[in-house]
């Protein structure tokens, strides 16, 4: 666990990046630090790894104040993915990951080794290995990135906007795989991003700071959505948080029926569509065991009569569902009726940047 | 081309003291030696000012202060101080004169280098030292080689001067050339001195394939 208590930078121009942090990182789990930009994500996850240090207050990794550890030592522990991925252009792939192994004094054969199996891990083509870094595209270079972070097998993952300089198709892909990472390997993550559905996306938590490094809410990624503690976090939330927050409600309960006599099938049993007179019209389908209540709720919406056509991971169909069937599960979660509001008490005034009298 | 043919046709000017291979010799020995001091002064010095940022001041002083330097004012001066016939006189010159070249290319590689990619190495766990020989010299290396080039060649070139106070070298077939009025001596010498420019930079081209990263060398 990483523990933040009462965590304050101010730089030497009297910028105060991050205002009396307290917060506390979960083990094994993903945790979020997002924000607009210049509120501090940056500076609060580098002093994780001593890249910054604090001006007061104290961050603990593993009951350890960072602060008595030698930050090149510390630095070796922690897996550390940065925007531009920061890869050494004079080395090969393989050696680009093999990097923290070397510095802790590993055989070049077990280093290259353990390389060649992180290359695997992240996703890449092996024969990528010999090559060098300008040779590969941004998200192959990212992917190098996290392969690099993660070579020593460190506890501890700080990532600071790795996918954001790529493409919004390779940032999803990227994204994804970092989740099927994460369940596989159960790392402490902390994960800083300036786009929210990111955040929601990703995070086992979420950290939502203001600007001036205050923190203005942390919470799972369905609470935040449903719960948002204050104004500043209900904006920047932005719209459709009914709608997003759909995305973390399975849709295993949704009741199918059997599909009707005018779904047409092949052979396998795949949808092909509703049939109306001659045509075929427009279906959607979603996989109960695998998909959000979301992607039910477009499927039927997708579907030329507004019933959704629920198939196996295989494509074949299982049943469908109507949207009685989504409206009863929807009802089930919506929250709570009007109210309801802020559980935590929103933080004091001032929501300008943080003007402190410069020392 | 006539001149050409008579002094490099001429089979007497390929032996003896004052023949061709001698004078390349000396020429080489003279060169090569303020080169490999110039160098094992400005390349230490710039790593460490470009890594530091301290002392980047003497950088640009140095390098203005050389660059204004007239090198046969110095060669004269260190004459008068040092006397006629030593080494001394011409080395001094030659170095303060490949120096800078060095240093500021040096010092800029270093200082260069993307501070995203500095800042990967700190995070990686390397220390100070590591980040300076493992990260930042291998990347600025073209450049480094680049000022290594510029000073090899002027020292080259600018050796000649060695004949002006005794000494030999290629200088000595345009000095004595021009002395007895034989222009095909003076003409044979500056195409010797120009081809071995020549062949310093084709050197470096090589040097440059074998010791620069394929990595860096294509990001250039
Ligand atoms: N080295 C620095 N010196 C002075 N101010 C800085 C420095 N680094 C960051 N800041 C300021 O601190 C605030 C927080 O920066 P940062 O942590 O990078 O924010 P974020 O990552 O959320 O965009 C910003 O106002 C930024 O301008
Ligand atoms: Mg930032």
């Amino acid at each position: 666990m990483i523990t933040f208590e009462g965590v304050t930078k101010r730089y030497p121009d009297g910028t105060v990046a991050v205002d009396d942090l307290d917060l506390e990182v979960p083990t094994g789990a993903i945790t979020v630090f997002v924000g607009p930009s210049g509120c501090g994500k940056t500076t609060s996850l580098r002093m994780i790894n001593r890249m910054i240090d604090a001006t007061s207050g104290r961050i603990t990794l593993h009951g350890r104040d960072v602060r008595e550890i030698d930050p090149p030592t510390l630095r070796r522990g922690i897996g550390y993915v940065i925007q531009q991925a920061g890869l050494f252009p004079h080395r090969k792939i393989v050696d680009n990951v093999a990097t923290v192994p070397y510095l802790l004094g590993w055989s070049k054969k077990k280093a290259r080794t353990r390389a060649m199996e992180l290359l695997e891990l992240v996703g890449l083509d092996p024969g990528l290995a010999g090559r060098y870094p300008f040779q590969l595209s941004g998200g192959q270079q990212q992917r190098v990135g996290v392969a690099r972070a993660l070579a020593a097998d460190p506890p501890v993952l700080l990532m600071d906007e790795p996918f954001s300089a790529v493409d919004p198709i390779v940032r999803a892909s990227l994204q994804d795989e970092l989740l099927r990472l994460q369940s596989e390997l159960r790392k402490t993550i902390v994960f800083v991003t300036h786009d929210i559905d990111e955040a929601v996306k990703l995070g086992d938590t979420v950290a939502v700071l203001r600007v001036g490094g205050r923190l203005a809410q942390m919470a799972g990624p369905a609470t935040l959505l449903t719960e948002p503690a204050d104004d500043f976090v209900r904006e920047f939330l932005g719209r459709d948080r009914g709608i997003r927050r759909l995305s973390f409600i399975s849709a295993k309960e949704v009741r199918l029926r059997p599909a009707p006599s005018d779904l047409a099938t092949d052979e396998a049993g795949r949808p092909l569509g509703w049939r109306t007179g001659d045509e075929l019209a427009a279906y959607g389908t979603f996989d109960p065991e695998s998909d959000s209540l979301r992607a039910a709720l477009d499927a039927a919406l997708l579907s030329a009569n507004g019933v959704a056509v629920a198939v196996d991971e295989d494509g074949r169909v299982r049943g469908v569902a109507g949207r009685d069937a989504i409206d009863e599960l929807l009802a089930e979660y919506a929250p709570p009726p009007a109210p309801s509001p802020a559980p935590s008490p929103p933080p004091s005034q001032g929501s300008g940047p943080a003007e402190e009298a410069p020392a | 081309m006539n001149f050409l043919f008579g002094f490099f046709g001429d089979a007497s000017r390929w032996s003896g003291p004052d023949g061709i291979p001698v004078r390349l010799l000396e020429h080489l020995e003279f060169s090569a030696a303020a080169f490999l001091i110039a160098a094992l002064v400005a390349v230490p010095l710039g790593m460490l000012i470009g890594h530091t940022g301290r002392g980047a001041l003497l950088v640009v002083v140095a390098a203005n202060a050389a660059r204004a330097l007239p090198t046969l004012g110095l060669l004269v001066l260190v004459v008068l101080l040092a006397g006629v016939g030593t080494v001394l006189p011409v080395l001094i010159p030659l170095v303060v004169l490949a120096i800078p070249p060095i240093l500021v290319n040096t010092y800029e590689g270093v200082r260069g280098v993307d501070a995203d990619l500095r800042d990967a190495a700190y995070g990686m766990g390397l220390r100070g030292r590591q980040v300076l020989f493992r990260t930042l010299t291998p990347v600025a290396l073209p450049l480094i080689l680049l000022g290594l080039r510029l000073a090899a060649i002027q020292v080259v070139s600018t050796a000649t001067v060695a004949a002006f106070v005794g000494l030999g070298g290629l200088g000595r077939f345009i000095i004595d050339g021009l002395a007895t009025k034989t222009y095909e001596s003076v003409i044979g010498g500056a195409v010797l001195v120009a081809g071995l420019a020549l062949a310093v930079q084709f050197a470096f081209v090589l040097l440059d394939r074998v010791v620069v990263s394929p990595g860096v060398r294509q990001v250039r």
